[in-house]
């Protein structure tokens, strides 16, 4: 194993950590943005497919990146439209006409 | 570390901490939206530092890439209803992990088809290929039973467990062999294929309740696979994403086994719904249901002073959440005070009746969980059931042989007075008969929901 390894393993178990403690805190209420903007989050293998897709090693290479980065970009951009949308339905009472 | 490289980890640090913040704004509804469009800068931060990275040496493929997915991805987020919400993000959670594995794929196939890979390595690209894999196949069957294109029923077949502990075994026998010979090309795709079929095996026999359940720990296998890409190419973005990712999805799966009270190995091998189907139907022979007329149901609701309205997934189907509201306002204007309970696994995904009733502008203050909700139907004059059945079942409490015996449920009985919206006396999803029905203080409103909704309206309206 090496010490790069050893690196990724420690930031892998305190990213995983730090999701935990912060994920619980989310409140039930927002179950479903909290698994959207994770979903859109997932989304960063768009950062290895770009470079699959901009290699200049193979045409293999180029062809299955770019895929991989169509695959993602839906998943980045679908993912964060919709979050968005939902949280901007979330909203407290007591507007205008409201008897209360 | 030259400039350029300087840049890159800059870029991919702030991403890490945007999107840890933008999780974070996600602990108080009125703060998330603008927390999650700091997410989403984090992510424009980490596509653009990837971008002058000194392996990229031509734009078109990745322009190709870019302007296809923005372009299907955009109509698909700006498109789809919030009932088709689980569906959408478990279509959207295969498309993820397609990725995952192609990275994986293609970085084998680059290193001179495992050739120049040691076995460290491998390791990671097992993971990524693996879980991407069976996240794929996983994700569509999930889509296809939330969409209904497949049955949403469990599909079951004999020695089930034995044959998909099979395969799963012999998965794990080629990724182990692909770790000693990494360039070994009958293991790598062997491996890839069964995780493929394991993918489809494990979400088969699972049933359209269960699925909050599946949903999220698709979404943890996700976070994972986007993790081994990390380890596999040596990025720590994808690594903290990633892990980020497979923490939430982890700990949303655990929340909702524990709120149907069922283990985790329960969800994923019981098959449950299948064989429970006779199972209790004692209580349903000779005592009679009281129905009651909508004119009836109407000044009951009217001059009660508390309602709490419990939403199931019926509710969505008959897509009565408006109508809900609209009821909701009439009460309201009458002086009664209206709340909303929500079981953790209403609906078909973690949180999602809370997301339809925002969307027909319910604040968000009256939706409660079921711990704040819970002590307050004691003082509560109608509790008013839309569409939600198992829920509410008191056999969850009281009755030992039900299969749903010790699932934490919302106590509606406990209400002064109970009003069941209902299309006919049909047991639920689970296929369980519910007391509740047959008790002395529930009134049976039958019908659709939404055109039974519509008429109470009315009938308030003309008080």
């Amino acid at each position: 194993m090496t010490a790069t390894t050893v690196i990724q393993l420690y930031v892998f178990v305190l990213a995983a950590f730090v999701g935990y403690q912060v994920i619980s805190r989310v409140p039930s209420l927002l179950h479903t943005p909290l698994m959207s903007a994770t979903n859109a989050i997932s989304g960063i293998s768009l950062v290895g497919s770009l470079v699959a897709a901009g290699s200049g090693s193979s045409r293999i290479s180029n062809i299955l990146g770019c895929i991989a980065v169509t695959c993602a970009m839906i998943n980045v951009v679908g993912g964060f439209v919709i979050t968005d949308r939902m949280l901007k339905m979330f909203r407290r009472g007591g507007k205008a006409g409201d008897p209360t | 570390m030259n400039a350029r490289e300087l840049l890159i980890q800059a870029a991919y640090l702030a991403a890490s901490v945007f999107f840890i913040l933008g999780l974070r704004s996600l602990s108080n509804p009125d703060k998330a939206r603008r927390g999650m469009q700091y997410a989403a800068v984090g992510m424009l931060l980490a596509i653009l530092g990837t971008l002058v990275h000194e392996n990229i040496v031509t734009y078109q493929w990745i322009a190709v890439g870019l302007i296809l997915g923005t372009a299907i991805g955009i109509p698909l987020g700006l498109k789809v209803p919030m009932t088709a919400m689980p569906q959408q993000i478990a279509i959207s959670h295969a498309f993820g992990a397609a990725a995952a594995t192609l990275v994986g794929i293609n970085e084998w196939v680059v290193r001179g088809f495992g050739a120049g890979i040691d076995r460290g390595t491998m390791v990671a690209l097992g993971f990524e290929t693996l879980f991407g894999a069976l996240t794929v196949t996983g994700s569509l069957m999930a889509f296809g039973k939330l969409q209904e294109i497949l049955p949403g029923k469990p599909i079951t077949w004999p020695l089930q467990n034995a044959t998909s502990g099979g395969f799963f075994l012999a998965t794990i026998g080629m990724f182990a062999w692909l770790v000693v010979d990494p360039a070994n090309p009958l293991a790598f795709w062997t491996m890839i294929g069964l995780a493929l079929l394991i993918g489809v095996l494990l979400v088969l026999p699972i049933g359209g309740a269960d699925m909050p359940v599946v949903v999220s720990l698709l979404n943890s296998y996700a976070g994972l696979a986007a993790a081994a890409t990390g380890f596999a190419i040596g990025n720590n973005v994808l690594i903290i994403a990633g892990a980020l990712n497979g923490a939430s999805g982890l700990l949303l799966s655990v929340l909702m086994s524990k709120a149907m009270n069922r283990s985790f190995a329960n969800v994923i091998f019981g098959a449950f719904g299948a064989e429970t189907v006779a199972a209790t139907s004692t209580s349903a022979t000779g005592v009679s249901v009281r129905s009651v007329s909508p004119e009836d149901a109407a000044v009951q609701l009217a001059f009660a002073s508390r309602v709490i309205i419990v939403p199931g997934y019926g509710l969505a189907v008959a897509q009565a959440q408006h109508v809900v509201q609209e009821l909701a306002e009439q009460i309201e204007k009458r002086g009664g005070e209206v709340k909303y309970a929500i079981h953790p696994v209403a609906g078909r995904m973690p949180g999602h009746m809370n997301v339809l009733l925002a969307e027909a502008n319910v604040p968000y203050e009256k939706l409660l969980d079921m711990e704040e909700i819970n002590p307050q139907f004691e003082q509560c004059d109608v509790a008013l059931v839309v569409g939600a059945n198992d829920v509410v079942n008191p056999a969850a409490r009281n009755d030992p042989a039900s299969p749903i015996y010790g699932m934490p449920i919302l106590n509606v009985d406990k209400a002064r007075g109970v009003i069941v919206l209902k299309r006919s006396m049909n047991a639920g999803f689970a296929g369980i008969e519910n007391a509740l029905f047959y008790e002395p203080r529930t009134a049976m409103l039958f019908g659709d929901a939404k055109a039974s909704l519509t008429r109470l309206v009315t009938e308030i309206k003309a008080l």
